[in-house]
């Protein structure tokens, strides 16, 4: 295999190691994504918004719990969810870089929840009818929500795109400066191979993203841009854009400070 | 997206079936699905509803209160409408 | 004119006979004014009393916590929605409201002029700061104006969770690590005293007070309420061990209520003003985020 910048994380796992693994991946695409949204609570350009956005905020921090709950379960030793969140160092986070790109503007965010909420969108559809029990639940509660997310950021990019000339230029400026985030959610991984009896692998679900995309941003009248562009990598493994640092630092520093307390 | 150019919408939510839908305050939105998204978000965050109408206020004609006789003339007038008006024996039941 | 002074006298025998008045009726313009005076300015202080706790949601120490406080706030924004809703009736539009908010014209709760330097605060807030809330917004669920009231009766409703949250947090700290329980007090320290000025003014220092107490708009005095809610919250604070920052409070059994120590109503008003320690940065926050 040709060597780069991911030429020393770990590729080989147990299969009790890949299904933790796995669920780290949904937990964090969760948790950091809920924690990036809720930044928006009292900064909404309109009230609607604001109130709007703290809902899909608390969506995601609710399923994160559901998720960690269950990897606290498998992990044992007094593992909990909080511990999973609080004292986990930045190598261990395992979501998709995507999630953890900043909020900026209200376009920004809209297009980096659409791309995640359609990827989602589909991802949960599949796991309804996964071979894992715990995971199966989760998806059945959590594809409610999703649906609903999906279809809310959709509407926006169209909204945004067929709106103002400022708009349009806008969002079409967030989705390009986004797109090479994107391509990381399809990517193969160890994981999926050793999992495919039990659980989707996440490239299985491209097309169907690639044409749900392309379908809602013709809508709004905006250009996708090629799914052949060079996409960056490295979160499933660990390997993290600068913006998790200053994530984590600021969701753990209280619960570090004071290792021994109960909240 | 600024909000000036955004219409007042009333929300009216059936809280469950069997009732009418109710009034139950305004917002803020640019079309009729962001009205209707809006709406759940903020006026069914404790599931006090299953079904949304919206309104665009100024769609709304309101009767207006009589100029000369403001408020306060009790339209009693017409009490045969009242079951009280009528005088029936307490022998006959169930009227 | 004697029209209209006939019109105000069947106005008032209305409203005393505990009518409500609903949009569309005639009012006299003071009261209509009043109304969008003090509707617009509790919806501002829900809005502006976002920050102060939205400032800790990405620092809430378990996922539970943080859940909890990101509902919190949110409601907060939608109590604001429904106040501004409620305003509108009156013919004010929103854009206008927040453009006299943002200008300094239009005031809010001078208690989210303080910041919140220690997650303990987001106790004490729920605790003290909602608790003063409730007790003003319990007596205008039975205001004169209609949409107001009812905007109230759902606010009531949805903002019992608050306090309890708030107490919970308080609570857990008070029991837990002495750390934990020193933060407590600090913040306990601290948030008193403005939390009693929440009620503004003592009676013969409220100009307002008396013709929105004739209309209903209002149907406590301030001092009234604050006593009300010195007399529920000591007890509350005895039960977590806590020591309430007033040299002078004491159970005074002839009057049936706790006497209490002199605010300092220079720094109330020196708040109000605009020279509080978030004023500025409370204001300029609003402003960015529209």
């Amino acid at each position: 295999m040709a060597k780069g910048w991911l030429n020393s994380v770990k590729r080989g796992f147990t299969k009790e190691e890949a299904l933790k693994e796995y669920l780290y991946f949904l937990a964090d695409d969760s948790l950091i994504l809920g924690q990036q949204l809720s930044k928006w609570c009292s900064n909404g350009p309109v009230l609607e918004q604001d109130i709007a956005i703290i809902n899909t905020a608390l969506d995601h921090i609710g399923r994160a719990r559901l998720l960690f709950q269950e990897i606290a379960r498998l992990e044992g030793k007094g593992t909990t969810e909080d511990s999973l969140v609080y004292f986990r160092d930045h190598l261990h986070f395992k979501n998709a870089l995507l999630v953890e790109q900043p909020n900026g503007h209200w376009g920004d965010t809209i297009t980096r929840s659409f791309l995640m909420d359609t990827f989602n969108f589909y991802l949960y559809d599949s796991l309804r009818t996964c071979e894992v029990n715990s995971i199966r639940t989760i998806a059945e509660k959590a594809i409610k929500e999703i649906s609903y997310q999906a279809q809310w950021s959709a509407e926006w990019i169209v909204r945004l795109g067929d709106g103002t000339e400022e708009s349009h230029t806008k969002i079409q400026e967030s989705i390009d400066n986004l797109w090479m985030w994107s391509g990381e959610l399809f990517e193969n991984h160890p994981v999926f191979e050793i999992l495919n009896e039990e659980l989707p692998s996440f490239t299985s679900i491209k097309d169907l993203w690639l044409k749900k995309v392309g379908q809602v941003l013709k809508m709004g009248m905006l250009i996708m841009p090629s799914p052949e562009l060079w996409m960056q990598t490295g979160g499933r493994f660990g390997i993290h854009s600068s913006q998790l640092g200053f994530i984590l630092g600021e969701m753990q520093s209280l619960a570090r400070s004071y290792p021994n307390a109960t909240w | 997206m600024s909000e000036s150019n955004w219409k007042l919408w009333e929300v009216f939510l059936r809280s469950k079936n069997g009732l009418s839908h109710k009034h139950v305050g305004s917002l803020h939105a640019a079309d009729s699905e962001m009205a209707i998204k809006n709406a759940r978000d903020v006026y069914t965050r404790r599931s006090e509803g299953i079904s949304i109408w919206v309104v665009p206020s100024e769609e709304i004609t309101a009767s207006a209160p009589d100029e000369k006789d403001p408020l306060f003339t009790p339209s009693d007038d017409k009490v045969y409408r009242h079951p009280t008006f009528y005088d029936i024996p307490d022998d006959v039941e169930h009227m | 004119m004697g029209t209209n002074v006939s019109l105000k006298d069947k106005f008032q025998a209305y409203v005393d006979a505990e009518n409500k008045v609903e949009p569309k009726d005639w009012m006299p313009e003071k009261y209509r004014r009043t109304l969008i005076r003090q509707i617009s300015q509790h919806a501002h202080s829900e809005i502006i009393g976002m920050q102060p706790e939205a400032n800790w949601i990405t620092r809430a120490p378990s996922l539970r916590a943080k859940l909890i406080l990101l509902a919190k706030v949110q409601d907060e924004a939608g109590h604001g929605l429904y106040l501004y809703s409620a305003a509108e009736t009156l013919g004010e539009p929103r854009e206008k409201m927040i453009a006299d908010l943002q200008s300094g014209k239009a005031k809010y709760s001078s208690i989210f002029n303080y910041p919140t330097p220690s997650w303990a605060d987001m106790g004490t807030i729920g605790w003290l700061v909602d608790g003063a809330a409730i007790q003003n917004q319990v007596m205008l669920t039975r205001t004169s104006y209609g949409p107001y009231a009812r905007a109230m009766v759902k606010i009531c409703k949805e903002e019992s969770f608050h306090q309890r949250q708030g107490y919970e947090i308080v609570m857990k700290l008070a029991q837990g690590t002495p750390e934990q329980r020193s933060m407590a007090q600090e913040s306990l320290n601290r948030w008193w005293w403005p939390s009693l000025m929440m009620f503004g003014p003592s009676d013969d220092n409220s100009p307002n007070s008396e013709q929105s107490m004739q209309w209903k708009i209002k149907r406590k005095s301030n001092d009234t309420l604050r006593q009300e809610f010195i007399d529920k919250t000591v007890p509350q604070a005895e039960y977590l061990g806590l020591t309430i920052p007033d040299d002078n409070l004491k159970w005074n059994s002839e009057r049936g209520h706790y006497d209490f120590g002199e605010i300092d109503w220079r720094e109330f008003y020196e708040v109000i003003k605009g020279n509080g320690p978030c004023n500025k940065e409370r204001i300029a926050h609003h402003k960015k985020s529209t």
